[in-house]
């Protein structure tokens, strides 16, 4: 397994952060120290992985591989990996969806991993998100946490795999039914110290074994567990440090995403030399042996784990989260939709393809026979217009759907970087920053689901340093 | 080509009061104006031999009898008009042309919006299928409001340049009989209402209102022989141009002005040999479905220079009593905006103050009104400029 590793990597936290001390008065139950990280409602893990997937892959064009990892994909049917390929205008890709367990992060991965091993993929993007529902006012519900990693797994990487380990273990860890609102569990004990304790000991020292490395040789023990106290309890029953922000107390429990945001966040900070552990657990366990070489500092992402996490905003209360997770009775506006234009218009939405018109050279979306500037017709090829731009104007809209809104939708007029005008909402803002010539960037959302699919196309946020390209 | 110049007399104009109309439906609204137009040109409703009518909404469904059910005059031509908000403009153009081709000897235009009917708070949203691929559609104050947020930060206008119009248009409506809003407003109570689409607060909007209007269409000699044998009206032209429904997509769209007025100005300008419109416009009917509509109005129909719209209202010369009184009858903000009677609404404003029978609003000597419908996002306008005989 020489030379197989990890080449690149990223995370996607939301935007926004719920103080516990919120949910703990809403409920009138003690509150979790810190505060998780909240999902807007116009995400949901496949907007979150597509972030995360852009960010780890600025260059896609040697990804023959995408696998997605989540137990919270959009559909029961019709899989997730596929629209990542899309928006990363990857069409002779291999594709699968990975779910129905806390594990499918590090399933994803090892999944990869045998793609690069066996040659059918040059390189392989892992993605892993969650946005895993649980019960209002449950402590659970102050634990969880939204969020997204994303790993590009090729030959001759900074970060080498030394090592690995699976097995597979009927347990009584967390579950939902097909059906199911909310993830129950068990008596906590039934994990902390059985399930998950166990499996993940063995993962890891297994692995640690074959991989001939000292346990307190680990520099980052970056492992999902259900809570902080098992992890800390874990990492040191196995002899190794806990990392300094196992993420519980700044974004959450992220579920099937957690052990790769931990992983890009212990890379983002690894020295050559340093040997990882990537692990997670879920009706078995896997363990992966990371050992970082030269080269590790240089392939940190444009924004780092430490970066995602400090960019946040407060939501103002617990409500605004009930909101977002649909936990609330509410009135959206019938939108229209028909599947035959979401597919007609699928390299618009999803790669954000445009056309430049040869006879007068102005770029233009949506694409279109005639163009706008000069109308000669059948004179366009097609462009990738650029996901960075400039408000040429803007409004604060307060009437949606025929229902004034307090808080107002930005609407933006924007002109990309390199051509091309466009028409977006704009969201991760507080509309008052809105003004003409504010640089943004495009982010993949959630529109509506009209015609009963997800609609998924793009917004505009306030540019970021190491945003999206 | 002949054109229609001096071709096409109103014989008769009639509308309902603008309001909100709980207890009168589509077609009551719609008789009622056409027979307040019969009467006014001396006819029968059968005299009429074909109809066009501007309506926008409950669109698909009624089509030509939105007109025939409601003056039960079956067996004519009767043909719906849609063309955002110059439907009813556009409605009165089509009679006219049909006149002038010597067709029809007396042709009824008219246009009716029952909105309070359509169960949405504003204005229903229809051009949510047009927009690419998946993005929802904007408000209507949303479309016109990017174009005063351009003007605000490439010309340094201000909520204060927008206040002004509404001021200026609520006094006007203050003594018309028939607008919906009848009272006049404060600067302060324009610039602390509260906001629909920022810059846009809503005095900047125009209400959501109900009504009808109608116009009686003939050849001149045979309104010679009606009622208005002595003042009825002739048009002098009648311009429509239409851009693209979606400016916001067009990278050559600068949101500073509306280039389907300046098109169908043009065209009503050459073919009523008008050079100086500042001068020889007597008064104008504009669309102010927004304040900042109709800023951009005075510089899109040539009554100032580019940049100097919110100078032309700060400065007096679109009130009342000014160079060139735009809105007399206190406009799109006093009346509301039932969208296919407003054209026609107008067309009858033209006409009442060319005869010297505006009672209230009457603006001194005119010679030569123009009326101007925008509609959609700026991309459909219709000018109509009339005369005296």
């Amino acid at each position: 397994m020489t030379g197989v590793g990890i080449t690149s990597w990223a995370t996607a936290i939301p935007m926004w952060r719920l103080d516990r001390g919120l949910m703990g008065s809403a409920w009138d139950t003690p509150a979790l120290p810190g505060e998780r990280a909240v999902a807007g409602g116009d995400q949901d893990s496949l907007t979150l992985a597509v972030e995360a997937a852009l960010a780890a892959a600025p260059d896609p064009s040697a990804i023959d591989a995408v696998f997605f990892a989540t137990t919270t994909p959009p559909y029961a049917e019709k899989h997730g990996a596929a629209t990542i390929a899309a928006v990363l205008d990857r069409h002779s890709v291999r594709t699968a969806d990975f779910t129905g367990t806390i594990r499918a992060g590090t399933q994803a991965t090892l999944a990869g991993m045998d793609a690069v091993r066996s040659g059918s993929a040059r390189a392989a993007l892992v993605v892993a998100a969650d946005l895993r529902p649980a019960e209002p006012s449950s402590v659970t519900e102050q634990l969880f946490g939204d969020g997204a990693g994303a790993i590009v797994i090729g030959p001759d990487a900074p970060v080498e795999v030394v090592s690995q380990s699976s097995f597979a273990e009927e347990s009584p860890g967390p579950w939902r039914r097909t059906g199911d609102p909310f993830v129950r569990s068990f008596d906590a004990k039934s994990e902390t110290e059985y399930g998950y304790a166990r499996a993940i000991e063995e993962a890891v020292t297994t692995a640690l074994g074959s991989a001939g490395v000292a346990a307190a040789d680990v520099a980052a023990f970056a492992a999902f567990a259900p809570d902080p106290r098992t992890y800390a309890v874990t990492a040191k029953r196995l002899g190794m440090s806990p990392m300094k922000d196992p993420l519980f107390a700044s974004v959450g429990n992220l579920g099937a995403a957690h052990a790769l945001v931990s992983l890009a966040h212990a890379l983002d900070g690894a020295a050559p030399g340093d040997a990882i552990v990537f692990a997670s657990a879920g009706e078995g366990a896997d363990a992966i042996v990371l050992r970082a070489r030269e080269g590790v500092t240089d392939a940190r992402p444009a924004r780092t784990t430490d970066e995602a996490i400090a960019d946040k905003r407060a939501l103002p209360s617990y409500e605004r989260y009930l909101r977002f997770r649909e936990l609330l009775p509410w009135e959206d506006p019938v939108v229209p939709g028909s599947p035959i234009r979401a597919w007609r218009d699928r390299e618009q939405a999803f790669p954000l393809y445009g056309v430049r018109c040869t006879a007068c050279g102005v770029v233009q979306f949506p694409a279109n026979r005639a163009c706008i500037a000069c109308s000669v017709a059948d004179k366009m090829e097609r462009v990738r217009l650029q996901k960075r731009g400039t408000v040429f104007t803007f409004t604060l809209d307060h009437l949606v759907g025929g229902r004034y809104l307090e808080t107002p939708v930005p609407r933006l007029v924007v002109e990309l970087d390199g051509g091309g005008r466009i028409f977006l909402e704009g969201t991760d803002c507080d509309p008052g920053e809105v003004a003409v010539g504010m640089l943004v960037e495009l982010t993949f959302r959630l529109m509506h689901e009209g015609a009963n699919i997800r609609n998924y196309y793009w917004k505009a946020r306030p540019a970021r340093p190491g945003g999206a390209a | 080509m002949p054109g229609i110049k001096d071709r096409v007399a109103i014989a008769g104009v009639g509308a309902t009061r603008f309001t909100e109309h709980y207890e009168k439906d589509q077609e009551d609204l719609l008789l009622e104006a056409v027979e307040e137009a019969t009467a006014d040109a001396g006819i029968e409703r059968a005299d009429i031999e074909a109809m066009w009518v501007g309506v926008y909404y409950r669109f698909t469904g009624l089509s030509g009898t939105t007109a025939a059910d409601a003056t039960r005059l079956y067996g004519i031509p009767s043909t719906r008009v849609e063309n955002y908000c110059a439907s009813g403009m556009d409605a009165f153009r089509n009679a006219c042309f049909a006149v002038a081709a010597g067709v029809y000897d007396i042709v009824l235009a008219c246009g009716v919006e029952k909105i309070t009917d359509q169960g949405s708070r504003g204005l229903p949203n229809v051009l949510r299928d047009s927009i690419p691929p998946f993005m929802p559609p904007a408000s209507a104050p949303a479309l016109f409001a990017m174009a005063a947020s351009r003007c605000f930060a490439e010309r340094g206008w201000t909520r204060e340049d927008l206040a002004r119009v509404a001021v200026k248009n609520h006094a006007n409506g203050a003594r018309h009989p028939k607008a919906h809003f009848r009272r006049e407003i404060t600067m302060e109570t324009a610039i602390e209402a509260p906001m629909i689409a920022w810059p846009l607060g809503r005095f900047d909007s125009c209400a959501v209102s109900d009504g009808a209007a109608a116009v009686i269409v003939t050849r001149p000699e045979i309104a010679k022989t009606l009622a208005h044998k002595d003042d009825y009206t002739v048009v002098k032209a009648n311009g429509l141009a239409v851009t693209s429904s979606q400016p916001m997509y067009d990278p050559g769209f600068d949101y500073l002005g509306f280039p389907a007025t300046r098109m169908a100005a043009a065209q009503a300008y050459a073919e009523a040999g008008i050079t100086d419109p500042a001068r020889q416009i007597s008064f104008a009917e504009v669309h102010d479905c927004f304040t900042i509509t109709e800023l951009l109005n005075y510089e899109d129909l040539g009554f100032c220079e580019p940049g100097e719209g919110a100078a032309f209202c700060a400065d007096g010369r679109a009130s009342a009593d000014g160079q060139l009184p735009v809105n007399p009858s206190g406009g799109l903000k006093s009346f509301g905006h039932p969208i296919g009677a407003t054209g026609c609404r107008m067309i009858g404003e033209l006409t009442r103050q060319l005869q010297g029978r505006a009672d209230g609003v009457q603006v001194r000597d005119p010679e030569l009104g123009l009326a101007h419908n925008l509609g959609g996002p700026g991309a459909v306008c219709s000018v109509t400029i009339v005369g005296r005989n």
